[in-house]
């Protein structure tokens, strides 16, 4: 079936200071297609969809809209031509309602009422359930991205472009999606679908386009391909799954009992009586939808958030009352999520950012002054162990890639001989060959006698990884169980199902 | 059209090349300014920069430089500390009073005896006073997360009220014939900051800060209380994974430059100054937050931007008594340096890139 053209792109070339981040892109989609842009992180797809949405400009090539020459200077011109997009992070305000943010995004928002009857109705036509008068705040993940969705319906968009949906929805929430772009899609509305989770581009697109540092190596039919080929198409070599070692379980390494805590973070999450063990070579997944209590879940074990001394014990000793210092002493390392800002100190060197956590464990300091000659041999070895890419240990962190810099923090915590490592979403935006070096250490670390726990959203990266598998909710913690059998089904009903599904009904009622 | 593009890393460069910038703009503009005014721009200019070091009268006036650029000195380190964690002390000024008044009060209280103990038990009484001072803003911050910009500046006016009573009532000279102020330490020994070093200007204030700065450098490139100072100013919540109480940070940084405040502020009443007195302060205590930025919060470069800033003190006064120039004109021209080193500063994290096409 050939389908009228509705975008072309030729010949997009697009460099930052240092790095191109296109370089002559061409491809078209059309009407009604959906289009997957697949790649790493890093490969160029944001800003490809960033110059179709008016947010960047390219420094060269064309783009024609339905025959007519397109170049928008700013995102309302490009809705004003039927370009809609959901981004992978939601701009929307939380003390806000649904229609309240729904109608701050339009250039003439209807009055309250008839904005609500609307968002109603179109949220009842694509199965996407949600109540207009829900403060925000409230919102799971998953209904938070369906307001920035039908907020992009509303305008009846052409072209409808999603960064990464899925990335925080559950199995169940991403059938729902499907279900809605499948329907979009036989109405006529092109979807641009960016991602690198190939088994949803194969369900899901008519067609890909490939890309890998920022040139186009591929196109393909995603269905006619396997996810493996597909997979080396977007690295460009074979990939290695990480091995498993075969570990002896070990005793008790890791108590957690009846642990709650009030979030620290605004409209965050407090956890609700937490309980699990982990044990010396066991590594514990826990999986969960992004703002379910995974950060607060990180502070309470790194020692940021504090509880009752034997709400947490390390190989015996209670440190629930301990600050992150004593709790490296004790012999529990942990890695938070954010690298730029919790994890690193984006402005400070590699050398700094290797003492900001290791000084206590590593011996770096004497009578409260920094060694900082070994300090520097520790960065070193670290890049070194990591093959972290930099031009040395002196430049600051901020100016390494997110790969590269997350390498250099996994190695900064896993080097340190440590009995307990905690560590929150070890590969996020990392590239794959980068993730799977971080996946086998930590599997390596286990083998050794660690007792590590891996916060992950990345459910693949969880069943490769781990021995014991958790579902973090709504800050509480399903029972942890054995990873093998596990079923996708089963998980997906650890994980709540799909949230706001209740909500659907008392809609329709 | 000129765009803002932030560097990948800051420039080692414009970190450096800023200060000397800001003063060649300052130098512009002021000069501007003075012609408005009707003076000769570049006969002020001398008379700023050049008279007090080399001209007729710089065998006094180079003196004069050391006297004021030891407290300036002294008291912009403190607060550096601070600044670099993001705690923002504006009330050095309030905390060079205090310390002032406690330790001449000790001194004062134990006239006229003799004891070489006295002016050292007077330097920590000093120190002392500019802590507690200091610990008011702290303590209600790390408490009742007030704001210590606000609750320091405020406290510098309840000093001044404290000081104004201090010198007309209870440590007024009771041999001064009614007028206000206190015994001048000049005629007690025991309790006087006498020049070291005759002709230098050179007192223990200025000893004070010229090893205050090298000990502050140990402790922010050595120590780890520096590392987590750095660290909490650039990244909080790095700071608190590293293991850094905010509470404390605050109580230390504050407690630090509340003392070398206060310290300042006794060397200055036992020796320049001479007494107690209800205007003794000359307002250090807020130049000396230029001079902590001018010098990049960095304790070496405090010690330049110290003595540059005395240099606009000394120099301004000349050019009011020998050109007729208004006090405040001089006011204007050092606050135009902060504002040109603040504007100059963007370009150390930031680089001005020509947009090409864009509308």
């Amino acid at each position: 079936m050939t389908r009228p053209e509705l975008l072309r792109v030729e010949g997009i070339t697009k460099a930052y200071p240092g790095v191109v981040a296109n370089s002559d892109v061409s491809f078209s989609i059309g009407e009604g297609e959906v289009h997957a842009l697949l790649g790493e992180n890093g490969a160029g797809k944001s800003t490809m969809v960033k110059m179709i949405y008016g947010l960047v400009r390219p420094d060269s090539g064309t783009m024609t809209l339905r025959g007519a020459a397109y170049q928008p200077s700013k995102p309302a011109e490009a809705r004003r031509l039927g370009v809609a997009m959901v981004f992978q992070h939601f701009s929307l305000f939380e003390a806000l309602n649904v229609a309240e943010n729904v109608a701050l995004g339009m250039e003439n928002p209807p009055p309250m009422r008839e904005l609500a009857a609307r968002i109603r109705a179109v949220s009842e036509e694509y199965g996407l359930p949600l109540d207009p008068s829900r403060m925000v705040g409230d919102l799971s993940a998953g209904e938070r991205q369906r307001v920035e969705i039908i907020r992009c319906l509303l305008q009846d968009p052409k072209l409808l472009i999603m960064d990464e949906p899925t990335s925080v929805l559950t199995p169940q929430e991403v059938e729902i999606l499907f279900k809605t772009l499948r329907q979009l899609s036989r109405e006529g509305t092109a979807i641009l679908y960016i991602s690198h989770k190939l088994e949803e581009i194969r369900s899901l697109c008519d067609e890909a386009t490939i890309l890998r540092r920022g040139k186009v190596v591929a196109t393909c039919t995603p269905r006619e391909r396997t996810a493996r080929e597909m997979a080396e198409l977007m690295v460009g070599t074979s990939l290695k799954t990480p091995e498993r070692r075969v570990a002896e379980k070990g005793e008790v390494a890791l108590g957690v009992s009846d642990l709650s805590a009030a979030s620290p973070i605004p409209f965050g999450t407090s956890l609700k009586g937490i309980s699990f063990t982990v044990a010396k070579g066991e590594v514990l997944g826990i999986a969960g939808v992004a703002g379910n209590g995974q950060d607060e879940l990180l502070l309470a074990l790194s020692g940021e958030l504090r509880a009752a001394p034997d709400k947490v014990r390390v190989v015996g000793q209670p440190v629930g009352d301990l600050g992150p210092v004593e709790r490296r002493r004790a012999g529990l390392v942990a890695a938070p999520e954010d690298r730029y800002g919790h994890a690193a100190a984006p402005d400070m060197s590699l050398v700094e950012n290797a003492f900001l956590t290791a000084g206590v464990r590593k011996g770096l300091t004497k009578n409260g002054f920094v060694d900082w000659a070994g300090t520097r041999r520790f960065a070193e070895e670290i890049i070194a162990a990591y093959d972290v890419r930099t031009p040395g240990p002196d430049v600051a962190a901020r100016a390494l890639s997110g790969g590269n810099l997350q390498k250099f923090l996994m190695g900064r915590e896993l080097m340190q001989g440590a009995s307990v490592i905690v560590i929150n979403q070890p590969t996020w935006g990392v590239d794959a060959a980068a993730a799977a070096q971080i996946r086998q250490s930590i599997l390596d670390r286990a083998g050794e006698g660690a007792a590590v726990v891996v916060i992950s959203q990345d459910l693949d990266e969880l069943l490769e990884v781990s021995d014991s598998f958790a579902v973090l909710n709504e800050g509480r913690l399903t029972k942890p169980r054995p990873t093998e059998g596990l079923t996708m089904d089963e998980i997906g009903l650890m994980m709540g199902g799909a949230h706001g599904m209740e909500v659907a009904h008392h809609a329709e009622a | 059209m000129l765009r803002l593009e932030k560097r990948p890393t800051p420039s080692r460069f414009w970190l450096y090349a800023t200060p000397p910038v800001a003063v060649i703009l300052t130098m512009i503009a002021g000069g501007i300014l003075f012609a408005a005014m009707g003076k000769n721009p570049f006969e002020v200019i001398r008379t700023i920069f050049w008279d007090p070091v080399f001209g007729e009268f710089a065998f006094y006036l180079r003196g004069q430089l050391l006297v004021k650029a030891g407290p300036l000195i002294l008291i912009a380190i403190g607060l550096a500390l601070g600044f670099r964690a993001g705690i923002w002390n504006i009330g050095a000024e309030g905390q060079y009073i205090m310390g002032a008044i406690i330790g001449a009060s000790v001194g004062l209280a134990v006239f006229p005896t003799e004891n070489r103990l006295i002016f050292p038990v007077m330097v920590i009484a000093g120190a002392f006073g500019g802590w507690a001072w200091a610990m008011i803003p702290a303590i209600l911050k790390t408490r009742f997360n007030t704001n210590e910009i606000l609750v320091s500046l405020m406290l510098v006016y309840v000093a001044q009220t404290i000081l104004a009573k201090a010198s007309t009532g209870f440590l007024k000279n009771p041999e001064g014939m009614g007028f206000p102020g206190s015994r001048n330490f000049s005629s007690y020994p025991a309790a006087q900051n006498a020049e070291l070093i005759a002709g230098t200007g050179l007192h223990w204030g200025g000893v004070a800060a010229l090893v205050t700065a090298v000990l502050a450098w140990i402790l922010l490139t050595r120590h780890q209380a520096g590392f987590q100072i750095r660290l909490a100013g650039q990244a909080p919540r790095a700071a608190r994974f590293h293991g850094v109480s905010p509470a404390r940070l605050v109580v230390l940084c504050m407690g630090i430059s509340g003392a070398l405040a206060g310290m300042a502020g006794l060397f200055e009443v036992t020796g320049p100054a001479g007494q107690i007195s209800i205007d003794f302060n000359t307002g250090y205590g807020f130049t000396a937050i230029i001079v902590a930025f001018l010098g990049r919060l960095n304790p070496l470069g405090i010690v330049l931007a110290g003595f540059l800033m005395a240099l606009t003190y000394v120099g301004g006064e000349m050019a009011a008594t020998n050109l007729g120039l208004p006090a405040a004109a001089i006011q204007v021209f050092q606050g135009m340096l902060l504002f040109f080193l603040l504007a100059v500063d963007v370009l150390t994290n930031y680089r001005f890139r020509l947009a090409v096409g864009a509308h």
